[in-house]
């Protein structure tokens, strides 16, 4: 069973096609940019606060959104997270530029959602949904509602904190996700429906569970803005060193000029798509400018090895013969990374999804680029160059290492 | 050749017993829960999977400096009062901006000889400052640069310290606590597992300044009135200070009422040996404390010399007590005061841990709670074994024989890869879990770099052995190169990356690195001896689909 056996399509010779398409992605991508004001920074490098919502029951958006609005969050944004109806993430980028408290906004928000989903907590009882395991070991000490205390305060201590520790264990799982919708859900551990009839009287149930915050502050944000920028172009100018070193000069700008093509086009979807960048996202794109390599330099490594077995040939045709021969090799490799990542973005959760998918779409335009991309490039570079010196007796470049062999 | 073979199996073997081993530990028994169990034990969950706290702190270190300055002057003002030069005024112009500065005003020109014998006296304020005559009979003393730099230095040791102090009272598991980056005076907190962030956030954050001043009036209404005692200024080694909740001017019991305290404190935070909470005879929560043996001496003394006179207990320059002295007091005392068995629980473990020599604040704060901890690693979890069985499932349909030579040879990638995350007590976090997804897609791409090869040597006529030994030896080169690349990037990213960040890293790298040794030596061996057991069948064939 094989794909690709023995192919001969002319890759090089339409290269123009791949050139109106990439223009026409660039084109679409900067216009996306641009209509956004810039690629949508998310909370790690502009500063703010970003928090986790989960509902106990469905609250409309439009509520919450109007809610925030009143509170003068500034530039909010309100995401529904999947698959459940009842999370949404709230981000609200930092207003003020001096070092407010970054406690405030988050209590803001918080007052929100009590307004939101029906009033302030009462005052005097504690969030069943949001009580720890010491407080709540505490609170069955206190009221002792399957007599340990008999036992001495040891043993009653050691017995009321499994229990407590089995209850919060049962709320945190994937069928409440965080909230008790109910009282009686407490009654579901073994033989405490006194527990859920005392919990009812000293306890309210918190109608939303806040799963996760992040606050930063603006210096922090900004000092991982300058940091991520740095990392990227250190890594595409290692890359450049070491594939200069391997092959030639020109393979190495023409594969970076393809990595950077990839890096912008992403970035364009991106912002399409209207997603977030966030440190994964970044993290993302450093793997690509890795990732993205390696296509083109099976494709490199196939030409050296051909050169001086065909060299009585156009470079082009060289090229074209060996990006026939991997074409096997690259789509099945970039395919079978690509079905990897595909079920992080399907089923890895939300929290992973920036990354996933600028990992996704970056295979696929990594692979694309450097049969479009940085091929066409470096032939076309080496044959003007060629034309340029009709002198020159070889004429094409032969890499270094092959030129050994 | 079967013999270099078996040796080479042996190895293999060993290899895959020493992994599992470093994986799930010596199980207690052979239960299925208690394999879970150990396996649980040696992976090592990020925050961003197990729930937790990560926060970055700025140790707001110019407080100390000023702090230290405010010490000075105060014993400059001492040093020139005892011998008789006056002076207009000696204040720090702007704690807040230039806490280094201290400007002395209207020394009179004949005295000045007197008056730099007193700064350049060591117990008065000594070498450390630079002094400048700014007109005549004004000055300005300044902290040299050195000196600060060692005070910031230390407050942020001590912060370090005091808060990680705090943080192993409050029973947190494995908390970490560590300088953050160079030379901003930024700490980094993690706190795994802690379910009442805010609690832990209070608690860290109190500066804890713990100081018993003698009394010198009150209680009074307001500031105002507290003034207008002494005419309407205070003199200058007095301060008015709040109290609340402790029965003063009005009835109720959340008013604030204005004291006038001393200045200096004859015992302060750092003198206390233990706090504790206690109840007294109706139940009330208060926290009694122990002096140490030198601050008890000191106490004693001024008791004795004081009695009857209010002694002001204050915290954070807040009154917390204001009571009349009685007696001797040595070395134990109580701390009363509207205190819940929470609030008087988290004062002692403040005391005890000692007090922040400058406030905190927060650059970053990040809190996962354990729900969405436990969700991400179910998503996880699934996620990386439906790409697993993807691409199993490919190679196998693809390659047909020779898949599963490529299964096999995953498989053990990942049991290194965890093997490796268990033994150095990495840590495991959902861009980790991300990193692992990355590797099976990454590491089959070797074993397709080969097999493509192979089929290809096949196809123009080669023998089965001699194509397999071709396709590894072409291949090798090419796999080493993507490998670096992809590795290379990867070192940026640990470089650059936060904590999560640095987890995808690891496993991004430790699994390619790895699959250098599963895809060309384990799949190598398992062709041989597929190979060998064909030997000597003419036209020997390789299911290699």
């Amino acid at each position: 069973m094989e794909f690709f056996r023995d192919t001969d399509i002319d890759f090089l010779g339409k290269k123009w096609y791949f050139l109106t398409v990439t223009m026409v992605l660039f084109v679409v991508g900067m216009v996306a940019l641009a209509i956004h004001h810039g690629p949508d920074m998310g909370i790690d490098f502009t500063g703010g606060t970003q928090m986790d919502v989960k509902f106990s029951r469905p609250v409309p958006s439009e509520q919450i959104r109007s809610g925030l609005k009143n509170a003068n969050l500034g530039d909010f944004s309100l995401q529904p997270i999947a698959p459940g109806p009842n999370e949404v993430l709230i981000s609200a980028p930092l207003t003020a530029t001096s070092q407010a408290d970054l406690n405030r906004n988050r209590e803001e928000i918080v007052s929100v959602l009590y307004q939101v989903t029906g009033g302030a907590p009462p005052q005097g009882k504690l969030d069943i949904n949001a009580v720890g395991p010491e407080t709540f070991t505490n609170w069955l000490l206190q009221k002792d509602p399957d007599g340990y205390m008999g036992l001495g305060a040891q043993a009653a201590t050691q017995r009321y904190s499994t229990i407590a520790d089995a209850l919060i264990k049962q709320r945190r799982d994937v069928q409440y996700g965080g909230t008790f919708p109910s009282f009686d859900a407490l009654s579901a551990a073994p033989g405490d429906a006194q527990i859920a009839k005392l919990a009812a009287q000293d306890f309210f149930l918190g109608p939303f569970t806040v799963r996760s915050t992040q606050s930063i502050g603006p210096q922090v944000g900004s000092e991982l803005r300058d940091q991520a920028l740095r990392a990227v172009l250190y890594s595409l100018g290692a890359m450049l060193i070491y594939i200069a070193f391997r092959f030639e000069l020109i393979y190495g700008i023409a594969a970076v000029v393809a990595v950077f093509h990839d890096v912008l086009i992403t970035l364009g979807v991106f912002s399409l798509a209207r997603l977030p960048i966030d440190l994964t996202v970044v993290a993302a794109f450093l793997t690509l400018v890795g990732y993205s390599m390696n296509d083109t330099i099976v494709v490199f490594d196939r030409v050296r090895e051909n050169l001086p077995i065909m060299r009585r040939d156009k470079l082009s045709v060289v090229v074209n013969k060996s990006i026939n021969q991997t074409l096997s090799r690259t789509v099945l490799t970039s395919g079978l990374t690509f079905l990897s990542v595909l079920s992080l973005l399907v089923l890895g959760g939300e929290a992973l999804r920036g990354f996933s998918f600028a990992m996704t779409f970056g295979i696929l335009v990594g692979t694309y680029s450097s049969i479009a991309v940085a091929a066409p490039m470096m032939v076309a570079y080496i044959e003007s160059r060629n034309r340029r010196l009709p002198s020159a007796k070889s004429s094409k470049p032969i890499p270094a290492a092959a030129r050994r062999a | 050749m079967r013999r270099t073979l078996f040796y080479k199996s042996l190895f293999i073997v060993g290899v895959v017993i020493v992994c599992l081993v470093a994986v799930t530990g010596i199980p207690k028994g052979l239960g299925w829960q208690s394999w879970k169990t150990s396996i649980a034990g040696n992976i090592h969950l990020g925050l961003d999977l197990q729930g937790g706290s990560y926060l970055i702190l700025k140790v707001n270190v110019d407080e100390a400096v000023a702090a230290e300055t405010n010490q000075a002057q105060q014993r400059l003002q001492a040093a020139l009062a005892s011998k008789g030069v006056p002076y207009t005024s000696i204040r720090q112009p702007d704690p807040v901006h230039l806490p280094a500065v201290i400007d002395v005003q209207g020394i009179p020109p004949t005295r000045s000889g007197e008056f730099n014998a007193v700064v350049e006296d060591p117990t008065v304020v000594g070498p450390n400052y630079n002094v400048r005559s700014t007109s005549n009979g004004n000055y300005e003393l300044v902290l040299n640069s050195a000196t600060a730099s060692q005070i910031k230095d230390r407050a942020l040791t001590q912060s370090i310290e005091t808060i990680g102090n705090r943080v192993n009272e409050l029973g947190v598991t494995e908390p970490t606590v560590q300088q953050h980056g160079l030379g901003d005076y930024e700490i980094l907190v993690e706190l795994p597992g802690v379910t009442d962030p805010d609690r832990v956030k209070q608690i860290m954050q109190e500066t804890a300044q713990l100081q018993f001043r003698l009394g010198e009036g009150g209680p009074f209404a307001s500031e105002a009135q507290a003034r207008a005692q002494y005419g309407g200024v205070l003199p200058e080694d007095s301060q008015i200070l709040p109290g609340r909740n402790i029965g003063g001017t009005s009835s109720s019991s959340s008013a604030t009422d204005w004291y006038v305290v001393s200045r200096s404190s004859v015992v302060s935070g750092q003198d206390l040996r233990d706090a504790q909470p206690t109840t007294d005879n109706n139940g009330q929560m208060e926290v009694s404390f122990n002096l140490t043996r030198a601050a008890g001496q000191r106490f004693g003394d001024f008791t004795a010399a004081n009695i009857n006179k209010p002694l002001a207990i204050v915290l954070d320059n807040q009154i917390q007590e204001y009571a009349n002295i009685q007696g001797r007091i040595e070395d134990s005392g109580r701390i009363t005061g509207t205190f819940s068995r929470q609030q008087a629980s988290d004062l002692a473990l403040i005391l005890r841990s000692g007090a922040l020599p400058a406030s905190i604040s927060y650059l970053q704060d990040e809190e996962v709670g354990p729900s969405l901890g436990a969700d991400s690693i179910h998503a996880g979890i699934i996620a990386a074994l439906t790409g697993f069985l993807l691409v199993a499932g490919f190679m196998l349909f693809y390659y047909h024989g020779a898949g599963i030579n490529a299964v096999l040879a995953l498989v053990l990638n990942l049991v290194i890869l965890m093997a490796y995350m268990s033994l150095v007590s990495a840590t495991l976090t959902l861009p980790g879990i991300a990193g692992i997804i990355l590797t099976i897609g990454m590491a089959v791409d070797s074993n397709v770099l080969i097999f493509e090869r192979i089929r290809e040597e096949m196809r123009h006529g080669k023998s089965v052995p001699a194509a397999v030994d071709i396709g590894f030896r072409q291949a090798f080169i090419t796999i080493l190169d993507t490998h670096v690349t992809t590795v290379v990037s990867a070192i940026f990213l640990f470089l650059f990356g936060t904590g999560p960040i640095k987890g995808f890293a690891v496993t991004l790298t430790v699994g390619l690195i790895a699959n250098l040794f599963t895809a060309v030596f384990v799949s190598r061996v398992i062709f041989d001896y597929v190979l060998l057991r064909q030997q000597g069948i003419r036209g020997a064939k390789l299911s290699i689909g």
